[in-house]
């Protein structure tokens, strides 16, 4: 594959000819890409490209029909989703996706789930079962992500009540404490205003470089995606049509075509353009 | 800062330890157990001041209905399932720890618990299907349990005597039997608050708010890492449990465990106690409970005071005094839901905060 990636042994995630159908919607068609461990990965393409369903099968909410999904080495393709976030991938949804009428530290607590060892017996008996310790030394950490994502003045605070941007960066630290290697983030700037979008850009360029995590993010922003992704892959209809640099990408003609539209005779060139697609994916 | 005041006027806690306590106030805490304690002396006031055998009965009720309203309420409030079979499980346990007790002479003390875990075993049997359903396909399915429980009580002799029901002898412990209302009293309260306390344990660690997460989100709860199946029945396990032990001590303080009881009706009510006392709030399972158990006692004492009133007479009401309190139960029910759909528990923290704030309103 012509992805850039030197050392195989660099990938953390590879997804090979990924198919994905919803009766007669084709929502991907063998799209295939890999993403280097430590890397700020977008994916772009216009509404309904399938972008969100590409996510969805590697947090494991959707199977695929055909292809492989492999995580650190290991298939996952199979894996059920909880076992997902067992093994380190973490993430966040496009719609608020917060359990709502928890506290936002209880919220961010519950991304602890998997690396918590107490159980409905040691929990009931709380200071004899070790139980008390051990959410208390997860508390700490918890309050480092909240102090990261600067949510302490919401801490105590029903996640419900809160407003979007809040809850975005809740939904965040909620992934984040799952301490994925992985961290797939939907549309994180969605609905934000600028001053909101600068502060998610850096809490993601931060958490790409100073915790070393590897994200994959979906985003409309061009501006965001150009700034801070390292690479960027561009869906249209279910199909790969580009992936490379940011710049590459954003000159690429296809990726044009799919956002800009096309002058003349709409309905032919979309067909070229799938057919271009399918061509470019098995040329890679 | 926790020591100082009843209420301190900000957040002045300096360690989670603190901060993760079940009662957020020394205050409030210590309210709390010394309300327990004049509980205790109850039982001694009634036997050497005035009599108050009548109002330790109700309170028996309160206490072993409300552990099993607990269980409900974990598994409706907290994890969002749904069940009308809570009546069977309840029953279950009354039946099963007379027949430890019975057939295989394991003290009471031990069959209480046992019979607990043996509830917990068939509840989540019963709730496998859980782990599919979701909300009224669900709340048939636990139907099937009520009637499928209910139909095996009346069958099975050899569990729980048939239609003639079971013995059920008294709770022991080296050799003195709390065979009274008086003591009694103590195993209730004794058991109210281990399990309550257990309860609110398990809300604040692991497992808890897994059951929470399960509720309000159930997609992301699962890629947060935890399993639905897992967790959808294991709220049925640990509601059957709370419902088998509230079972046992009903049994054990009645003496006697007949089949008659454990009908669909009972269920409903167990519904009616958490929704009034609030869902998802622990000690609303208790004040919901009491709400219950008292309400028909407040109507007695109206209808009562009504009979033979020109009210009485005006309205023609004679002989169907009686239906005024059937009819006052579903009332409230309603008005609950209308006007306080977040219940007792809800309403006591808005007391709470108007308190902590007067005299000025914010």
């Amino acid at each position: 594959m012509g992805d850039g990636i030197t050392r195989p042994s660099d990938r953390i995630l590879e997804v090979e000819d990924v198919s994905l159908a919803f009766g007669g919607v084709r929502a991907l068609t063998d799209v295939g890409f890999a993403v280097a461990k430590g890397e700020l990965f977008a994916i772009i393409g216009p509404n309904g490209a399938g972008k969100t369903s590409m996510l969805n099968c590697i947090s494991g909410r959707y199977r695929p029909q055909k292809g492989t999904i492999r995580f650190q080495g290991s298939d996952v393709t199979h894996l059920s989703p909880n076992h997902r976030a067992t093994i380190g991938i973490g993430r966040t949804f496009q719609n608020l996706a917060l359990f709502g009428h928890m506290s936002v530290l209880d919220n961010i607590m519950v991304g602890r789930h998997h690396l918590l060892r107490s159980n409905v017996l040691s929990g009931a008996l709380y200071w004899l079962g070790g139980a008390q310790k051990e959410e208390l030394a997860h508390r700490r950490e918890v309050e480092e992500i909240i102090d990261f994502l600067e949510i302490q003045h919401v801490r105590k605070a029903t996640a419900g009540t809160l407003s979007y941007g809040l809850r975005k960066r809740v939904e965040l630290a909620r992934a984040i404490a799952l301490k994925p290697e992985l961290i797939l983030l939907d549309e994180p700037m969605a609905g934000m205003n600028l001053e909101e979008k600068e502060d998610m850009a850096r809490y993601i360029v931060d958490l790409n470089e100073e915790w070393g995590m590897t994200v994959v993010m979906i985003e409309h922003d061009m501006g965001v995606v150009m700034d801070i992704s390292h690479r960027v892959m561009v869906l249209d209809f279910g199909r790969r049509i580009a992936e490379g640099l940011p710049a590459e990408v954003m000159a690429h003609p296809q990726v044009r075509r799919a956002y800009l539209g096309v002058a003349d005779d709409e309905e032919v060139a979309d067909e070229e353009v799938a057919e271009d697609g399918a061509e470019a994916g098995a040329g890679r | 800062m926790a020591t100082a005041g009843f209420r301190p006027c900000g957040d002045f806690k300096s360690d989670y330890a603190s901060d993760t306590r079940i009662f957020d106030t020394a205050a409030s805490r210590w309210w709390c157990v010394g309300g327990v304690l004049l509980l205790c002396l109850l039982p001694v006031v009634s036997e050497t001041v005035f009599d108050l055998k009548y109002e330790l009965s109700l309170l028996i009720q309160i206490g072993y209905l409300g552990v099993a309203a607990l269980g409900l309420n974990i598994l409706v409030g907290f994890t969002g399932q749904i069940s009308i079979g809570h009546a069977a499980f309840f029953g279950f346990g009354a039946f099963a720890s007379p027949f430890l007790n019975n057939n295989f002479g394991i003290p009471v003390f031990f069959a209480i618990p046992l019979a607990g875990l043996m509830s917990t075993a068939v509840g989540m049997l019963f709730g496998i299907p859980a782990a599919r359903l979701k909300g009224l396909y669900l709340a048939i399915a636990t139907l099937a349990a009520q009637f499928i429980l209910q139909d095996f009580f009346g069958r099975a002799d050899w569990f729980s005597g048939g239609t003639h029901g079971a013995p059920a002898g008294p709770f022991t412990i080296f050799g003195f039997a709390f065979d009274s209302d008086a003591s009694y009293f103590y195993v209730v309260l004794v058991y109210v608050v281990a399990l309550y306390l257990a309860a609110a344990n398990l809300m604040r660690t692991r497992d808890g708010r897994a059951l929470v997460a399960v509720r309000d989100h159930y997609l992301s709860a699962e890629m947060m890492g935890i399993n639905l199946t897992k967790y959808r029945t294991m709220s049925f396990g640990i509601s059957s449990f709370y419902a088998g032990i509230g079972g046992a001590l009903y049994g054990h303080y009645l003496g006697f465990v007949s089949v008659e009881g454990f009908t669909i009706l009972f269920s409903i009510q167990f519904l009616g106690m958490i929704i009034i006392g609030g869902l998802g709030s622990i000690m609303g399972s208790l004040m919901g409970t009491a709400f219950m158990v008292l309400l028909p006692e407040v109507m007695d004492g109206l209808t009562g005071a009504l009979a033979g009133t020109p009210v009485d007479i005006a309205l023609g009401l004679k002989d169907n005094l009686a239906y005024l309190r059937e009819v006052a139960i579903g009332v409230t029910i309603i008005l609950f839901l209308v006007f306080e759909p977040d219940g007792l528990a809800h309403r006591w923290q808005q007391i709470k905060a108007y308190w902590k704030l007067y005299p000025f309103s914010y």
